[in-house]
């Protein structure tokens, strides 16, 4: 399942937290070679996970991390305005209702669960649009996500590249509603009210507020 | 036109404090609501709010301080998503009795917030509120989130604006680092757990710390952490 997950309630899950840290150094450090930083626990973090970002993390059966996504709002400091805006021609996304979704990781113990992980990392990023009325999420991907996304059934509009081939990065604008919502359960075969089923599990109405006071 | 742009024309002509207060009222009646607030925690020299709460409730919240158990105000510190009332975190004893007063001071039971975030930890907050039932607040909520997330927006850029004079708009930006040391200052943690934590030695953590007092203007590391937190650096 999936579960949505500010930074500073990360360590009410030790589990799910330190295996996602650390496949995400396999992932970024290992095997793509990326220009991250890895510290002795073993843990991929950087200065953006100080920022007490919003992570979407699929939570295997065992409690550790499947896949996951890291997700700030444009109108504060992001990874792609700070850094990467060479790919947009200069242009600084700032709307509420964009966000920035980066570090896209998938475990390497996903196994024959990877596709589905996958997929239910990016439908819980079109559930939270829908739900707050977000429009889209903008990213920066490398070459080999191309397929992914395609397969995915998620196609980023792409606002730029740079380089040629497996080395080109792109900067991304993906849609956060019921359509890529429906193109991607349609492919991941996953049920929408699955979906569903995970954003109010993370987020749940205890009841009206008449019936909380104290 | 539709509300928002109605709206958004209304307010792209404010210009003063007041100009904002009366926008907020614009929303409350264009939208058939019981309340609108905007507040700005820190943008510009003081906090600013715009509002439609009654005066006494205001003195009340004050008096009874009443920011410390507000769950609107927690929630808002360290998630930027828009926060449905009802989704906040009322376990505490003192979130629910608050809840009680501020129900029979006439602030609605239905309510949206929504944080918003500028660059350099630049931190606002936009509610609207209403007394309707679950099924015409969900109604209402699915067909306006989208506009308060605008609105919310456009009053923050239009307070940027009437208050901090350009040139001025960069606050002190500290480091990553220099923030966590704060963070970790302002839980009680001593310098040699934060050392630990932050896998430094105690001299670099000095450094960090007196970098971070100097950006700030702060005259001792207690200082350091409140203005910090009042300038909205550090977010949670």
């Amino acid at each position: 399942m999936i579960k949505y997950i500010y930074a500073d309630a990360l360590d009410a899950f030790p589990k799910l937290r330190d295996s996602m840290f650390r496949d995400r150094a396999y992932q970024f450090k290992e095997r793509l070679k990326w220009d991250v930083t890895v510290c002795e626990d073993g843990f991929e973090t950087d200065e953006y996970d100080n920022m007490n970002p919003l992570y979407m993390i699929y939570e295997m059966p065992d409690g550790s991390h499947g896949g996951s996504m890291r997700n700030l709002p444009t109108t504060g400091d992001t990874m792609i305005n700070d850094h990467f805006s060479n790919l947009t021609g200069g242009v600084k996304f700032s709307s509420p209702l964009i966000w920035e979704t980066t570090r896209f990781c998938l475990s390497p113990r996903a196994g024959k669960l990877a596709s589905r992980i996958g997929a239910a990392v990016c439908l819980a990023g079109c559930e939270a649009g829908i739900r707050w009325a977000l429009d889209s999420s903008v990213g920066v991907f490398d070459a080999r996500m191309v397929h992914i996304y395609k397969r995915l059934g998620w196609e980023p509009e792409v606002l730029g590249t740079s380089g040629a081939g497996k080395d080109a990065i792109s900067a991304g604008l993906w849609a956060l509603d019921e359509a890529s919502k429906a193109s991607i359960c349609g492919k991941s075969g996953i049920a929408p009210e699955e979906v569903e089923a995970w954003f109010d599990a993370s987020f749940p109405i205890a009841g009206t507020l008449d019936s909380m006071v104290a | 036109m539709t509300k928002l742009e109605t709206f958004l024309d209304a307010l792209e002509k404010s210009q003063t404090p007041d100009d904002i207060q009366s926008s907020v009222e614009a929303v409350r009646d264009a939208y058939g609501i019981s309340n609108a607030v905007y507040h700005a925690v820190n943008v510009g020299p003081r906090p600013y709010a715009a509002l439609t709460y009654s005066p006494e409730w205001m003195q009340y919240y004050h008096d009874q301080k009443y920011v410390r158990v507000d769950p609107v105000v927690s929630g808002a510190m360290r998630q930027f998503h828009p926060m449905e009332w009802k989704q906040l975190d009322w376990s505490s004893k003192g979130s629910r009795e608050f809840l009680g007063e501020a129900i029979s001071a006439g602030v609605a039971s239905q309510g949206i917030s929504i944080p918003i975030r500028g660059p350099n930890g630049q931190f606002a907050l936009f509610t609207i509120n209403d007394n309707c039932n679950d099924a015409s607040w969900e109604t209402f909520s699915k067909e306006y989130k989208r506009d308060m997330m605008l609105i919310s927006h456009f009053i923050h850029k239009k307070v940027v604006d009437i208050f901090v004079p350009e040139g001025e708009q960069a606050m002190a930006k500290l480091s990553p680092r220099e923030k966590d040391t704060l963070k970790y200052l302002s839980l009680g943690l001593n310098r040699g757990q934060i050392s630990e934590k932050l896998k430094i030695s105690e001299h670099t953590l000095r450094v960090y710390i007196d970098s971070a007092r100097h950006k700030l203007g702060a005259l001792n590391t207690v200082h350091a952490v409140v203005t910090a937190y009042s300038k909205g650096l550090l977010s949670f």
